[in-house]
């Protein structure tokens, strides 16, 4: 990164985060602290629904994702659109009825106050653990390959988010992700437009996208019923559902984007808005990564993508080992490339037989490069067995880095921490304004008629929740692959948390006790199947399902539960 | 926590969706699930154009 890269990265960040701060100063409201303006319109919900969603791991993983395992990935969003449907429908619905600040506020209502309190303890305990790894994650990959240091960026990045969130609340959380949303949208286009560019020249978007094609690369929808395979439509269909229905519909951080506005109109269009652009934009994304896959087949490909990790390495006593490794991947990538000039050109003369014979070479080819490339892991490995194996994360970044001008340079890694402040100030908030209206005005029922006390309160949760984001980034050891990371800490809770909110609205008869043992009962269950996959194999099983066997336990426990428990237990307040 | 003007916020929720075209919520929930299965099957043409 050059001066140039720098100014565009800071007068983006710093001008953004100083903007929303300065527009906000003067929010002493409670109702526009926590819900935001009651002007907002349903354009700038759905961007913050969005930018909540969309982390710095979005924009630096998928496209690796894509990369290595192609566009498969993108089934994971199938559940969305239906889940949003839902949402709009049923929650949305009775959360502004009922004029409720939290999620959580709503299960006190139809149950009592233990299931409410078990709620929002769920909501932090998983949402808490995940603000950790969503500043951690982008500060990792930026901080490896632009040799910043690690504890720097980390600390950086969060006092900025936390700042502007703490200063203005929700409204400062919506107005920043607008511009951060509109600097991501301008910088991936741009990448997108400027990889199709440097592809080889007569290839064009056509061409590199049959390549993709034959390499595997653009396998979008699997209707395998093939248990063991992690993205197939069904487990997007029903396990990304149940996974967004609880995210979109019980988790605080998304619940808060929408509940506010001019009007529920404004709520639903916000939602439909990500119903409608959410595959297609992840779609895109992972094109992205596609592309670059086959804009690697006809550039010096590294052997590894982390090149920092591989250099660290690469000298001393395994240095012949790591050359020796370095040459084979050379000498065969480039005999991979002289196949696939030969299976471009059988197919453009449409020579079947000879096609066919080019692309089984070509994939031979690809598969013992790959083999190359495990090999190189596996040294990795042998050399030290704490180093990080999994460099997918690693080929955007290096892209963008190795071949992009100054200036976009600043703006892609613009994208990256807008991104990673755009989710984060919306995980804040939310774990802010849970913490005040369910745990704190819960403990201290007088102070809820002081408004002044309840926003300085809501200011100094969403502090304190900022500051431990920061230290669990800095001392805490991750997985690997950082987006699986984070599904997988919400897949664990979400499907109760679900089962609880489904039992609130669909399950009339059931009361607080019920729900909350069962509850209880549930999530033990979901722990007792994640700690013991590894052992059972019968139990190792996607972690999509977690979310739909989570809620199914739940509500057949609760209904099960309720069946046995005198019925005056029960409370229907709900409309 | 009901608000004051609970009944009131209630009674304009009915109020019709203001996109051209959808007098209903039930007719946008419509399009937007009609729009999905629309780009599951591009999608599915997309995968086989290139395989």
């Amino acid at each position: 990164m050059n001066t140039l890269d720098w100014m565009v990265l800071l007068v983006t960040m710093i001008g953004i985060a100083a903007y929303g701060a300065w527009h906000t100063r003067h929010t002493d409201h409670l109702d526009t602290y926590l819900k935001g303006s009651k002007t907002t319109r349903w354009g700038t919900i759905g961007i913050s629904v969005m930018a909540t969603q969309a982390s710095a791991i979005t924009f630096l993983s998928i496209p690796g994702q894509g990369f290595e395992s192609g566009i498969g990935f993108v089934q994971n969003y199938f559940g969305l659109p239906l889940a949003l449907i839902i949402v709009c429908a049923v929650f949305l619905p009775i959360y502004r009825k009922l004029g409720v600040y939290t999620a959580y506020e709503f299960l006190g209502q139809r149950f009592d106050a233990k299931t409410r309190l078990l709620g929002a303890g769920l909501f932090l305990l998983q949402r808490g653990l995940a603000a950790g790894v969503t500043i951690y994650a982008p500060a990792i990959i930026l901080a490896t390959v632009l040799g910043w240091r690690l504890d720097l960026t980390i600390i950086a990045t969060g006092l900025l988010v936390i700042i502007y969130t703490v200063t203005g609340g929700s409204e400062a959380v919506s107005l920043t992700q607008k511009w951060q949303m509109g600097v991501i949208f301008g910088g991936m286009i741009t990448a997108f437009l400027i990889l199709l560019a440097r592809l080889p020249s007569g290839l064009g978007f056509s061409g590199a996208a049959h390549i993709a094609g034959a390499m595997g690369k653009l396998q979008a929808v699997d209707f395998s019923l093939n248990p063991d395979k992690r993205y197939t439509l069904w487990t997007g269909l029903f396990g990304g559902l149940f996974l967004s229905l609880a995210y979109f519909g019980t988790d605080q951080s998304q619940v808060q984007r929408y509940i506010g506005g001019a009007a529920l109109r404004e709520g639903r269009l916000g939602l439909m808005f990500n119903a409608l652009l959410k595959i297609p934009m992840q779609f895109f994304i992972l094109l992205l990564g596609a592309l670059l896959f086959v804009f690697y087949q006809f550039q010096p490909a590294p052997v590894f993508y982390n090149r920092v990790e591989w250099q660290q390495h690469a000298t001393g006593t395994n240095a012949a080992i790591f050359h020796a490794l370095e040459d084979k991947h050379a000498a065969l990538h480039a005999v991979k490339q002289e196949k696939i000039r030969v299976w471009l050109a059988a197919k453009n003369h449409g020579e079947i037989v000879a096609e066919s014979i080019a692309r089984a070479d070509m994939l031979k080819v690809e598969a013992a490069t790959e083999s190359v490339r495990n090999e190189a892991k596996a040294a990795l490995t042998a050399a030290d067995p704490l180093a990080k194996t999994k460099d997918s994360d690693y080929v955007f970044i290096g892209f963008i880095l190795d071949q992009l001008p100054h200036g976009i340079i600043g703006l892609l890694i613009a994208v990256m921490i807008a991104a990673a402040l755009g989710s984060k100030s919306g995980e804040l908030n939310a774990l802010g304004t849970t913490t005040t209206i369910d745990l704190w005005r819960h403990f201290r029922p007088l102070a809820a008629h002081d408004e002044a006390r309840n926003v300085r309160a809501a200011k100094w949760f969403t502090a304190f929740w900022g500051f431990v984001a920061i230290a669990f980034a800095l001392f805490a050891g991750f997985a690997e692959n950082l987006i699986e990371a984070i599904n997988i800490i919400g897949s664990i809770f979400y499907g109760v948390m679900l089962g609880i909110f489904l039992v609130a609205f669909f399950l009339k008869h059931v009361g607080g006790t019920a729900v909350f043992w069962s509850a209880i009962v549930a999530q033990t269950l979901i722990f007792v199947l994640y700690l013991l996959r590894h052992r059972f194999p019968a139990l190792d099983i996607s972690y999509l399902w977690y979310n739909l066997i989570g809620c199914a336990a739940c509500m057949g426990l609760s209904w099960l539960l309720q069946t046995m428990l005198p019925g005056k237990t029960i409370r229907t307040s709900t409309p | 926590m009901k608000k004051p003007d609970a009944t009131e916020q209630s009674a304009r929720e009915t109020e019709a969706t203001g996109v051209p075209g959808f007098r209903t919520w039930r007719g946008v929930y419509f399009f937007v699930f009609a729009f999905f299965v629309l780009v599951v099957v591009l999608l599915t043409l997309f995968s086989q154009l290139f395989a």
